[in-house]
């Protein structure tokens, strides 16, 4: 008996071992960047990447922010309109290829499937072309436009897998009840649809906003995305290289995306594990 | 309150599919009670959602109060229907959901809730009415989805198996309330179930499926008594009817099917019938309650000695099994018969309650013989 408890706080211990490694170690970039941000250049280029910053200053974060708010902003007037838009649209997609089939309706959910496996490289000549013709050319709506279109396959498939799980006998009542097809949807379908709607929101987002391709191609000057302000920051040849400035706007352009999952993190889990819903 | 009449009604689900339901033809008058009973994949969820316009059907007509509907939208046919899932609306209160089809029909606030009230108080779900449905009990649920059919106050009711998912005792408790219920309202039913005992009990009429025919539409005792094949004999009636394989052979007219039980064997009468019978595969049905136990020589029924092989004794009946003609055959005893596995048994049959099938087709055959020349048969029987 006593053995046994001695083994397993043993094995106990182990694991807790491991995990605090992996822990370490997931955490030492985040911890080089946060130090890194905090100190003077001259503290940069004698101490190591660990050490504690000699002086802790913020000049680095103001710096930063200077150089990309703008960009931020780009960032969001990009993500929140796109994030909305796909998200509505891939609801309506799935509550028809769910509820409403059509004959071919399968055929057409399996094409659509085939875009969440497109390399974004593939579709950026076609993409481009197509916002010349359409004028939006270096736009921020054409970018929008862009990644609407490209998130569609992703909203599209978890909002149909998430309502084929929905009795069939729900829209059916409702039809008998006198409801059409976007009275079900408002009043019915939509309201039991939280958790994939957030799983939805938060994936758009993190897509969305990290994203670097779409934003160097479609966008140029004052309207690009701060992945690509980042980039353009990060790689100038002139002048010392400021790091403390680099990492701060790393992290800046990080932020929205950590907060999203504090925020919403929750019904991320709940939605990816949603399965049957009790009628 | 509203007649339903289906005309030849036919469907499909495409050219090369087989069809699901053939030239549907049965008509109910107002206030009727139609059980559409068979075994699962005959088409009768079909025909319930034909009826009610979920489905579109490809061929015929559906008519309530002898208008067409046929084209018509579900919301314009004004029919409520229960689930066997209930479909409760899962984001919405029990008051709510039963509120829902009114408001979309844009009745007044007041009125609305003068009949929540009613449907609640009739239901007795007055004290759920805050409720979510995911906090109700099954049975609650269902009596929610009831009152959602309910509170419109329609021209038709349909209910497709709405007792198979409480559990046993509830199901008979809600049987009687459901029969109770449609004798205080009459609104017009339609009722889809595969258990024969709702169909039994609940109906006026029943129509039992399969394939997507129907193979017989009349009134419970009809069905019962008067089964049109061999299928919706075996599918009413609970412990089922006994089929038992039969050499005919013919005696001065009259037609005596060959009984053997390995101890002894029988002839029984079986009437006048059309030429032609003897030597076909002919399939002799009788029901277990049927065969009694010969109270000694006598009484005039024709009876055989057969070994008991299994008892089951299911409290208001003994059920004992014995071999007839190589098949199993189930009886149905009084409870006080005390016998034991490897006993021998007086058997007796009714022979006016025994029916005759055609082996290859199922079909039933016609004796042509009414119950005198029955009797004849089995004076003449005696006689012997």
């Amino acid at each position: 008996m006593h053995s046994s408890a001695a083994k397993i706080s043993l094995s106990r211990l182990a694991i807790h071992a491991v995990l605090l490694g992996a822990v370490l170690l997931y955490l030492v970039p985040l911890v080089v960047m946060l130090l890194t941000s905090f100190k003077t250049p001259e503290d940069i280029s004698s101490g190591n990447l660990l050490s504690w910053p000699a002086v802790v200053t913020g000049i680095g974060w103001v710096k930063a922010w200077e150089t990309v708010s703008g960009y931020f902003w780009n960032s969001i007037m990009i993500t929140v309109p796109a994030v909305l838009i796909s998200t509505a649209i891939g609801a309506l997609n799935g509550y028809v290829l769910s509820m409403w089939r059509f004959r071919g309706s399968q055929l057409f959910f399996g094409l659509l499937l085939f875009g969440c496996f497109l390399p974004f490289q593939t579709v950026l000549l076609p993409a481009s072309f197509t916002l010349g013709k359409l004028g939006l050319a270096s736009t921020t709506g054409g970018l929008v436009l862009v990644h609407v279109v490209y998130g569609l396959a992703f909203t599209t498939l978890f909002f149909r897998n998430f309502y084929v799980s929905v009795p069939d006998a729900l829209v059916k009542a409702a039809r008998l009840d006198g409801a059409g097809f976007f009275t079900i949807l408002r009043r019915i379908i939509l309201p039991m649809s939280t958790p994939i709607i957030m799983v939805c929101l938060i994936w758009q987002f993190t897509q969305i906003w990290n994203d670097f391709l779409f934003g160097v191609v479609f966008s140029s000057g004052d309207s690009q995305p701060i992945t690509v302000a980042l980039n353009n920051l990060v790689n100038t040849s002139t002048g010392a290289k400021e790091y403390n400035v680099d990492m701060a706007a790393a992290m800046i352009a990080g932020l929205p995306t950590l907060l999203v999952y504090v925020v919403a993190g929750k019904y991320f889990v709940r939605g990816l594990t949603a399965g049957a819903v009790k009628g | 309150m509203a007649t339903l009449e289906l005309r030849n009604v036919n469907k499909t689900y495409g050219s090369g599919l087989p069809d699901t339901l053939k030239d549907i033809q049965l008509s109910i008058r107002d206030g009727e009670f139609l059980i559409l009973v068979g075994p699962s994949g005959c088409g009768k969820s079909t025909l319930m959602n034909c009826i009610a316009g979920l489905e579109n059907i490809t061929g015929g007509a559906i008519l309530i109060d002898d208008q067409d509907v046929s084209g018509m939208s579900p919301k314009d046919r004004d029919i409520a229907m229960v689930f066997q899932s209930y479909a409760l609306y899962p984001t919405m209160s029990v008051r709510e959901n039963i509120e829902f089809g009114l408001k979309i029909r844009k009745m007044p606030q007041a009125a609305i809730d003068e009949e929540v009230a009613r449907v609640a108080k009739l239901l007795q779900i007055e004290h759920l009415l805050a409720r979510k449905p995911a906090q109700l009990s099954g049975g609650q649920q269902q009596r929610v989805a009831m009152g959602r059919a309910l509170a419109r106050r329609p021209k038709l009711y349909l209910f497709d198996e709405p007792l198979s998912n409480l559990d046993a005792k509830l199901r008979v408790e809600m049987r009687t309330e459901m029969k109770l219920m449609h004798q205080r309202l009459k609104t017009t039913t339609v009722y889809v179930t595969h258990d024969q005992i709702e169909a039994m009990t609940l109906g006026d009429k029943v129509a039992v499926m399969k394939d997507g025919i129907i193979q017989q539409f009349g009134t419970p005792q009809q069905i019962y008594n008067d089964p049109a094949n061999q299928f919706v004999a075996s599918f009413i009636g609970s412990p089922p009817m006994n089929f038992i394989p039969v050499r005919l052979a013919r005696q001065d007219g009259r037609l005596l099917a060959l009984l053997d039980s390995g101890q002894a064997r029988c002839e029984l009468p079986l009437g006048v019938a059309a030429e032609g019978l003897e030597g076909r595969e002919i399939i002799l049905g009788i029901r277990p309650e049927q065969i009694t136990q010969g109270t000694g020589e006598g009484n005039g029924l024709p009876g055989i000695r057969a070994e008991v092989q299994v008892t089951e004794p299911t409290g208001p009946d003994l059920l004992v099994f014995v071999t007839l003609n190589q098949t199993k055959v189930c009886c149905r005893l009084a409870p006080d018969i005390t016998c034991r596995v490897g006993d021998s048994l007086n058997l007796q049959f009714d022979p006016a309650r025994v029916l005759l099938f055609d082996a290859a087709s199922g079909e039933r055959l016609g004796l042509g013989a009414g119950n005198a020349s029955v009797k004849d048969n089995v004076a003449h029987f005696k006689s012997r």
